[in-house]
């Protein structure tokens, strides 16, 4: 670990606290890029979270950024962001992925870090600029191309260009590829159809729970519950984007009946409107320990503790999170009970409502999960992503782990309640919690 | 650096200049010029430079580099304070001579040399290292390579016009000398100008891989020799000639013509008399009116430079209030220029119209995409204006209304950090009016940026009664941090700037209004040397923000806003910004002008307008706006772009005579009214400090054309006097 520890006061399991967190609206791609690179948004978001703090951003200890797919000329990003945004040269910086998890591990190798003493002041979230995932060319092509690049006299050229094949010429998105099982093929979409077909969910209540997030989100909008949690950003063609763009504010149940499904045609039910949106985004939390909070002045917002991590069945990653949470109320002895909000990251409709009742389910538990003789229980709606998900807000993969801990800070404050949880699944079959308690 | 080349002895020590010898038998001589934080050739390092070549001969050494001890650059060129001291031709001409055995001893050194170049290598510096065989430069943004001798008046003197195109081609040459432009390390290799351009690590092994190899020195190779042919070389002399007069008269800026006329002579003479010719040539420029002026006024921009120094902080934030067109301009240009800049507006399209702007300006000023990102990185928008707490300098731009600026920098003054200075925009409010709601108004100033921000070289430190001494120097420090240079004035109606502005575009609005043509009345003022006549400049402005102006400066009482300025405002004729204003505008061109005047000048109209421009001159001298003469030239020369060759207001009133000035006015008065009345200043003005140079050699003005040759430096196009 780095040595530069300016702030740090080591003692494990003492509390870390979030100082304070700042994002972009999250950006929806319409099929064409945006102008932002990922660093772009990450020092979007950043400058005016720094600007805001009685210290100037040298003061930072470590920076840590989730990603999952940065731009080639992005190579370690976090280094790239944290320098633009004026952090010490001295300052390390370091990009975590956890595939969809990126950001949420971001907060947690802070965390550690600083309960591990080698810091105290960590500036730490997740970015993704999705609509910037580059195209590829096929493995045949570039075969073919060293070829042609070798191929001297016209002769040898032409008989190069005689092996091309139109069909070498399409190119790979690696889009896509990012959003497939590695190990079971399947789609992210279809893992959501695994869910659907084991636990019965039909399509009407995926539809149902996707229009919820989307009237959540249109009402946390009207009463600016993001007002702390957002900063505006500025294009460089001059518009101000100052909202999440995922939000469909016509979304009716019938407008959303009549899509067609998009991974498992013609019969599957998983649909782009009961699905989290590709979008752009970045996020940043400001993490310290108790010492730097006094020694700064700082007034927290909340404190959060390590994540939990789970594995499971890649064919049902979506489950990740009934696992996580599991772990992480065992480890921190908390009852189930006593949690007063949830954010569990809206991959997809389907996903959340089988984790709903994953949880409550005595089978699911009892064989799944170690040593719950009983059901978790079941979180109620008015509980569970408030103020809309990944469904409405749109779901930057990078970014969302940060994102659903910063908003579920502010929830807390707003609504003078103390502890909440949050929850991400992970392609791949993972699933990660975190506990966040107000102060 | 951790490593130093090896030094075996040191056989020449002195004042400015050092040699040592390696243990490669390198002779490295070294410039450090003392007292001085950048390398000068006054006439004592030259001196020096002469007596140290005979050590440097008898070390015998492999090869000799010429190379800088200081960081800021290798030479910056002669000493211009030096200039200054020339009163005939003759002293001029002994003065130079005297440099030129030392060059041609460089030159003529029988080992090979090489002047190694980090950072600016300018006129007399650039010189000397054409002397050597050889040219290294290190590719730092900062090395810049050139003879700007033509923006003071003057052209190069040491052997640059001889030596130049013998190293880059004729017409090159020409462009250089003629421009005064600088060029960069990678342009300056392009055309030849240097032999390599490495980064500080291959400095050292660059210089003496040329030294051990001494490869032959280039020559010009392309076929520019031909524009020198016999019969060509005439022709090509009058086309440039031609070229330059549109940009600037002969009779107000000689120098580029004598660089001409110097060239086309060579064509009867022999190489070896083109030093000759060129020192008689320069010696005669030294002591004219133009170059002593411009030398002035370069020199005071140097003065201005330095008023910041001493200062106790060095700024690095700025927070600006208002992303209205100058709060976000100013945040722009200072963003660009290093400071990390808070933008703060409730109006989120205000800001995000500015960084549009930014980006623009930016792209125009560099083509290096990594130097556009940090710019755009450091400017940041700032809504809630959460970087007043972290500025070193926060600046209010808002709209102007009294009591919206008093409550907003009351509210920023509680939050202000321990040394930073709080500063207002304002054109027109009077500081001490602001400053009621301040708790501490001695850290309170004004800092006054003209239109548009990214060219024009001055602002005004305004001063109010309460303002500290260290505020003040705060705030020319922070000018000066943004390559502005700083005019502290008294605070007053129109500061000195607008003020000796208005009554000059009133007197042009006047012209108009009795029926002479803008246009008759724009020629008229161009001839005399202005960037812009007065009319196109109001139109620029535009024309509501002259009539708040006029209002404000009329409140001091006399004068009178003209009756066709407020008809125009009222018809919603503003200006270029609206696309009329006297003048018709078509996607932002000048058109014909739209007024019904059609008429001639009258015979005194060039007088009336500078008339009052030189009268009231003279009130904001008496009422002390500023601190002396000298700062009062120069300010109005880089606010208002008043004819530099005149050397500025007060100068030309000592050239003409300032008993004939009182006499011309007193006339006026007579014929147009009371405006004309010479304030009472004049009979106290004492203008025997006022170094005028006799006009021998030229005849005088042949007022035809206008604008620059003679100065990017000193000639903006004054754009605006908000």
């Amino acid at each position: 670990m780095n040595n530069i520890n300016k702030n740090s006061s080591k003692a494990k399991d003492s509390p870390v606290y979030v100082v304070d967190g700042c994002r972009t609206p999250f950006l929806t791609t319409r099929g064409r890029a945006n102008p932002f690179s990922a660093a772009d948004l990450a020092v979007a978001a950043g400058r005016p979270l720094l600007l805001r703090q009685p210290f100037l951003p040298d003061a930072i200890d470590e920076v840590i950024l989730g990603c999952v797919i940065p731009a080639p000329d992005e190579v370690n990003i976090a280094r790239v962001v944290s320098l633009r945004l004026g952090c010490d040269i001295k300052t390390p910086a370091w990009t975590v992925q956890r595939n969809c998890a990126s950001g949420m591990q971001a907060l947690d190798t802070a965390v550690r870090n600083i309960q591990g003493g080698h810091a105290g002041l960590i500036l730490a979230g997740g970015v993704e600029a999705m609509s910037r995932a580059p195209l590829q060319w096929r493995p045949k092509l570039v075969e073919w191309l060293a070829g042609w690049l070798r191929a001297r006299s016209i002769k040898a050229k032409l008989q190069s260009l005689a092996k091309l094949s139109l069909k070498d010429l399409r190119p790979v998105i690696t889009l896509l590829k990012g959003l497939t099982d590695p190990s079971t093929g399947l789609s992210m979409g279809q893992t959501a159809e695994e869910l659907a077909y084991e636990f019965a969910i039909s399509r009407h209540a995926m539809d149902q729970y996707a229009l919820a997030s989307q009237q959540r989100l249109q009402q946390a909008q009207k009463d600016g519950v993001f007002s702390e949690e957002i900063t505006p950003l500025f294009s460089p063609d001059g518009a101000v984007i100052k909202e999440d763009q995922g939000l469909h504010p016509n979304s009716s149940i019938e407008k959303l009946a009549k899509l067609k499904p998009v991974f498992d045609r013609p019969t599957g039910l998983v649909t782009a409107g009961n699905s989290a949106q590709i979008t752009d985004g970045a996020c940043w939390l400001l993490l310290a320990d108790e010492a730097t909070v006094k020694r700064l002045n700082l007034k927290p917002l909340g404190k959060i503790t390590p994540a939990s991590w789970a594995g499971l069945n890649p064919a049902q990653m979506g489950l990740g999170p009934v696992h996580a949470i599991d772990s992480l109320l065992k480890e921190n002895n908390t009852p189930f009970g006593s949690v007063d909000y949830w954010e569990i990251n809206e991959a997809f409709a389907a996903q959340v409502i089988a984790c709903t009742e994953a949880m409550d389910n005595q089978e699911y538990c009892e064989h799944e999960l170690d040593g719950r003789a009983k059901p978790m229980g079941r979180i109620a709606p008015d509980r569970l992503n408030v103020d809309g998900g990944a469904i409405s807000i749109g779901h930057p993969v990078g970014a969302s782990g940060a994102r659903i801990v910063l908003h579920l800070l502010q929830l807390l404050k707003r609504s003078k309640t103390k502890r909440g949880v949050a929850a991400i699944c992970i392609g791949g079959g993972q699933g990660g919690a975190m506990l966040a308690e107000a102060v | 650096m951790y490593s130093q080349i090896y030094l075996t002895k040191t056989p020449y020590q002195g004042q400015h200049w050092r040699v040592d010898m390696d243990e490669n038998n390198i002779a490295w001589v070294t410039i450090d010029v003392k007292g001085s934080s950048a390398n000068i050739l006054s006439g004592d390092v030259l001196q020096e430079l002469g007596a140290l070549l005979p050590s440097l001969v008898a070390a015998d050494p492999a090869g000799a580099v010429f190379r800088s001890g200081k960081k800021s650059g290798f030479i910056a060129g002669a000493d211009v304070k030096e200039f200054t001291q020339f009163t005939t031709v003759a002293q001029a001409r002994d003065r130079i001579r005297a440099v030129r055995p030392i060059f041609m001893g460089i030159e003529e050194l029988d080992f090979p040399t090489v002047a190694q170049i980090s950072g600016f290598c300018l006129g007399g510096g650039l010189e000397l290292a054409l002397c050597c065989d050889y040219r290294v430069a290190e590719d730092l943004p900062s090395t810049k390579l050139g003879l700007p001798e033509v923006k003071l008046g003057i052209h190069p003197g040491f052997g640059g016009t001889v030596r130049l195109p013998r190293l880059v081609g004729e017409l090159t040459a020409l462009d250089l000398i003629l421009t005064g432009k600088s060029l960069d390390a990678n342009r300056a290799k392009k055309i030849g100008l240097v032999d390599w351009v490495v980064p500080a690590r291959h400095l050292n092994r660059t210089v003496a891989t040329l030294i051990e190899k001494h490869p032959t020195p280039r020559k010009a190779r392309s076929l520019q020799w031909l524009a020198a042919a016999p019969f060509i070389r005439s022709t090509v002399a009058y086309f440039l000639k031609k070229k330059l007069e549109k940009k600037a008269p002969k009779a107000q800026y000689p120098a580029p013509y004598a660089v001409i006329d110097m060239w086309q002579d060579r064509e009867f003479i022999e190489p070896w008399e083109q030093y000759d010719q060129e020192i008689d040539s320069i010696a005669k420029l030294f002591v004219g009116a133009t170059a002593q002026n411009l030398i002035r006024l370069f020199l005071q921009g140097e003065r201005m430079k330095d008023l910041g120094k001493g200062a106790m902080i060095k700024p690095q934030r700025l927070h600006v209030v208002g992303a209205g067109v100058m709060g976000g301009d100013i945040a722009a240009w200072c963003a660009f220029n290093g400071m990390t800049v808070s933008l703060q507006d409730t109006n989120e399209t205000m800001i995000a119209n500015t960084l549009q702007r930014a980006l623009k300006l930016f792209k125009i000023k560099t083509r290096d995409p990594h130097i556009i990102q940090a710019a755009m990185d450091r400017l940041i928008p700032d809504m809630s204006g959460y970087g007043v707490a972290k500025a070193d300098v926060v600046l209010e731009a808002i709209f102007e209304n009294l009591e919206a600026k008093q409550k907003l920098l009351a509210t920023m003054e509680a939050k202000l950090k321990p040394g930073a200075i709080l500063a207002t925009n304002t054109s027109s409010i009077r500081l001490e009016d602001i400053a009621k709601s301040l708790e501490n108004p001695d850290r309170f100033v004004g800092i006054h940026f003209f239109n548009p921000v990214s060219r024009m070289p001055l602002v005004e430190i305004v001063v109010g009664r309460d303002t500290s001494q260290d505020t003040v120097k705060a705030g020319c420090n922070f000018t000066t941090a943004i390559r502005r240079s700083p005019l502290p004035v008294k605070s007053g109606p129109g500061f000195l700037i607008n003020r000796i502005l208005m009554p000059y575009l009133f007197e042009g609005i006047k012209l108009v209004a009795e029926g002479s043509s803008p246009e008759a009345v724009d020629r008229a003022a161009k001839e005399f040397g202005m960037p812009m006549g007065p009319i196109t400049l109001v139109d620029v402005v535009g024309l509501d923000i002259c009539l708040s102006v006029a209002k404000i400066l009329d409140t001091s009482g006399k004068h009178i806003v003209p009756p066709l300025l407020q008809t125009l405002v009222d018809q919603k004729h503003l200006g270029k910004k609206t696309g009329q204003g006297f003048y018709r505008y078509d996607r932002g061109k000048q058109g014909s002008s739209q007024t019904k005047a059609r008429g001639k000048l009258p015979a005194d109209g060039s007088e009336r307008m500078f008339a009052a421009l030189l009268n009231e001159t003279i009130a904001c001298l008496s009422d002390w706006v500023v601190e002396d003469m000298d700062l009062l030239d120069a300010g109005v020369v880089f606010g208002t772009g008043f004819a530099p060759f005149r050397g500025g207001p007060i100068h030309y009133i000592a050239q003409e005579g300032k008993d004939a000035w009182i006499a011309k006015l007193e006339k006026l008065k007579q014929t147009h009214g009371e405006r004309f009345t010479p304030h009472p200043g004049w009979k106290n003005l004492d203008l025997s400090t006022v170094n005028i140079v006799e006009e021998k050699d030229h005849e005088k003005t042949d007022f035809r054309h206008n604008t620059t040759m003679a100065g990017k430096y000193f000639m903006r196009p004054v754009q605006g006097a908000h």
